[in-house]
């Protein structure tokens, strides 16, 4: 039962990681490139949404103040596709990963700056409710984080796999000159996806931010999703959020194991193995390079 | 415009084009080794602080700016440089014996690491060496034995043919050191760049197809560029470890390893020039910062107050600038500001545009 409980809270938490992944992936998936501030905009969507919602700020009601904060965070992405990454058109992928990290720092220091480096925590209905299941205790957080979190990712899947703009997006991805030959609107699509990146930041900020506190610098948990992301190959959205889980339980399970000092190095000892081993993601996507 | 005419074959290959830019060179370095005599102690040591942190990025620059493997851990092996001098010496070997050494055991470390990361690409490369510098900071919590965990360790003072180099006692005794290093570790690399072996570091950056079309070995290039790099980042380490004077696992943070890397951007990729004035940046920018809060605070009449971040936040700014603005860096500017008077008034705008090229991937689905 012990074990089993710590599955359900590991489960809670790898959500939030997935999240975070999904994002890294959505991009990854329509432009190539690797966006290293997705935690930090995880970050910044709990704290538009503390400050919308909580009562010592704007002390909005939360269901108003939850779609008023994606639709900000959604333009906060659509702005920053047209201000800078659009710009990059053309450049190398690793420059486009340098100026999300420095995007990353900038994000980090603006949000110090308006909300403080103190942590705080979302006022949400949820707080403190919990369902007894047999001899199991659940957090009502923790199965709204888990629900919300299968609902996106499946909605996502099916938005990627079934819809005309989703394709659009696929091939925008493959093929940037030809996709723009056949009539996508590539600029367009890209903008969209960046948008769509930040409204799931959000999402998961919003999960991150009502399970526990939330600071400036929360934004490093990236680093954990990107070994969601890697467990699960860059290209696949169900692989992001699995791989997420995967971390999320072996969290609490190597705390409770293994001696301390070595559990909290288990993801990224397992990025590394998994990276040494499948130099291209667990569920790799590329073949051999082309000429 | 000057005009170098070729009358042997040598020409082609010496480190310098002609006399004149030799003579340039060597008026800064004698305005370096004079620099003691100018400056006062804290000036002195932020000099010594910025060249330091060139001789860092330098060991980066090998493997980022000229072998194109960007890397996100380099604060790892400064870590394992500056760890491994210090416990040489307190093993009561001479400094000049565990200084080479500390470079040659983190030079050796990054070839075992690089074995594996040869498979890696772009991103992916990023990630791993990203994680090996999370993790660096845990390792050496658990090998406390040998590296004092938490707690940290202090740097003892040491002799370099029997004069005593401390960086708070003696100060300008240790900025020559630090000075010589930087000289020596310069011309290798001038070198290095001129011989086949940086010859193809830049050919597997530039294109891993054509380079082994060329008959170039990808492996062995890149184990070599891994090995050159981390064993300068390594002395780099050392030097900081000795400059710190205390240090312990919190030191070479994740945040270290990629400021290291933002600064070499700044100073543009793929230059020697590039890790000189990125360190420049990165080393006086704290100082900037603190007087031109203070003029700031002045001018309005408020007093000044500490704001948490300031340094990383418009660090990242600066750097969000450079890549959209000018993606060559400082050097690549000071080269347009150059040729611009160099060709006047012949100089035209697009001279050095580079080409753009779309996005194809390699994945199947």
């Amino acid at each position: 039962m012990d074990n089993l409980q710590l599955v359900i809270s590991g489960l809670a938490n790898g959500c939030v990681y997935g999240l975070i992944a999904l994002g890294f992936v959505l991009i990854y998936k329509a432009t190539e490139a690797v966006n290293f501030a997705q935690g930090d905009m995880m970050m910044l969507g709990a704290f538009v949404t503390i400050g919308l919602t909580n009562a010592e700020y704007m002390g909005l009601p939360f269901w108003v103040a939850v779609p008023i904060s994606l639709g900000l965070m959604a333009g906060f992405g659509v702005l920053l596709d047209r201000l800078l990454i659009r710009r990059m058109f053309g450049e190398s992928q690793t420059s486009v990963v340098i100026l999300t990290i420095a995007l990353g720092f900038v994000i980090r220091f603006v949000a110090g700056l308006i909300w403080g480096h103190e942590p705080q925590t979302l006022q949400n209905p949820l707080a403190g409710k919990d369902i007894r299941f047999g001899g199991l205790v659940l957090g009502l957080e923790d199965v709204a984080v888990i629900t919300v979190t299968v609902l996106l990712t499946l909605s996502l899947y099916l938005f990627f796999a079934r819809t005309k703009l989703g394709l659009a997006m696929q091939a925008a991805s493959q093929n940037q000159l030809a996709a723009y030959y056949m009539g996508i609107p590539v600029k367009r699509v890209q903008g969209l996806i960046w948008g769509l990146a930040g409204m799931v930041a959000c999402v998961a900020g919003i999960l991150f931010a009502a399970k526990g506190a939330v600071d400036p610098s929360s934004g490093l948990l990236g680093i954990k999703a990107f070994a969601a992301a890697v467990i699960g190959g860059f290209g696949s959205l169900p692989g992001a959020l699995a791989g997420g889980l995967i971390v999320g339980v072996i969290e609490p399970f190597a705390s409770r194991y293994i001696a301390a000092g070595y559990s909290q190095i288990a993801p990224y000892a397992l990025v590394l193995l998994v990276l040494i081993l499948r130099p291209h993601g667990l569920f790799s996507q590329i073949r051999l390079k082309k000429v | 415009m000057r005009i170098v005419f070729k009358t042997s074959y040598l020409q082609d290959i010496r480190p310098w084009k002609d006399g004149y830019q030799l003579s340039l060179y060597l008026i800064l370095l004698a305005c370096a080794l004079a620099a003691p005599l100018l400056l006062d102690d804290f000036y002195l040591g932020e000099l010594t602080n910025v060249l330091i942190w060139a001789i860092a990025g330098m060991g980066l620059m090998v493997l980022t700016g000229h072998t194109g493997q960007a890397s996100l851990g380099h604060a790892a092996f400064l870590a394992i440089g500056c760890y491994a001098n210090i416990i040489l010496l307190e093993q009561g070997l001479p400094f000049l014996l565990a200084f080479p050494l500390a470079g040659l055991i983190t030079g050796v470390l990054g070839v075992i690491i690089a074995i594996p990361a040869l498979r890696m690409h772009g991103i992916y490369l990023a990630i791993a060496t990203l994680a090996l510098s999370v993790l660096m900071d845990d390792i050496i919590v658990l090998s406390e034995p040998l590296t004092g965990g938490v707690a940290g360790k202090f740097a003892p003072p040491v002799r370099v043919f029997g004069i005593e180099i401390d960086r708070w006692g003696t100060p300008r005794a240790f900025y020559w050191l630090v000075l010589a290093v930087v000289v020596i570790v310069t011309l290798g690399y001038i070198n290095l760049l001129r011989a086949p072996l940086g010859r193809s570091f830049i050919a597997v950056r530039d294109s891993e197809v054509s380079a082994q079309a060329m008959g170039v070995h990808i492996a062995r290039t890149k184990v070599m560029s891994f090995f050159l790099s981390c064993a300068v980042t390594g002395l780099a380490g050392a030097l900081m470890g000795l400059f710190a004077g205390a240090f312990n696992n919190e030191t070479f943070s994740v945040v270290i390893s990629i400021l290291l890397l933002m600064m070499i951007v700044i100073g543009g990729l793929g230059s020697i020039h590039g890790a000189f004035f990125g360190a420049i940046v990165i080393g006086f920018l704290p100082q900037f910062l603190s007087i031109s809060k203070e003029w700031v605070g002045a001018l309005i009449g408020g007093n000044t107050v500490a704001i948490p971040g300031l340094e990383t936040g418009v660090f990242g700014l600066i750097l969000i600038f450079f890549v959209l603005f000018e993606p060559m860096g400082i050097y690549g500017r000071w080269l347009k500001i150059r040729t611009w008077f160099e060709l006047f008034p012949f100089y035209r705008r697009d001279m050095f545009k580079r080409q753009k090229s779309y996005l194809k991937t390699e994945r199947l689905r």
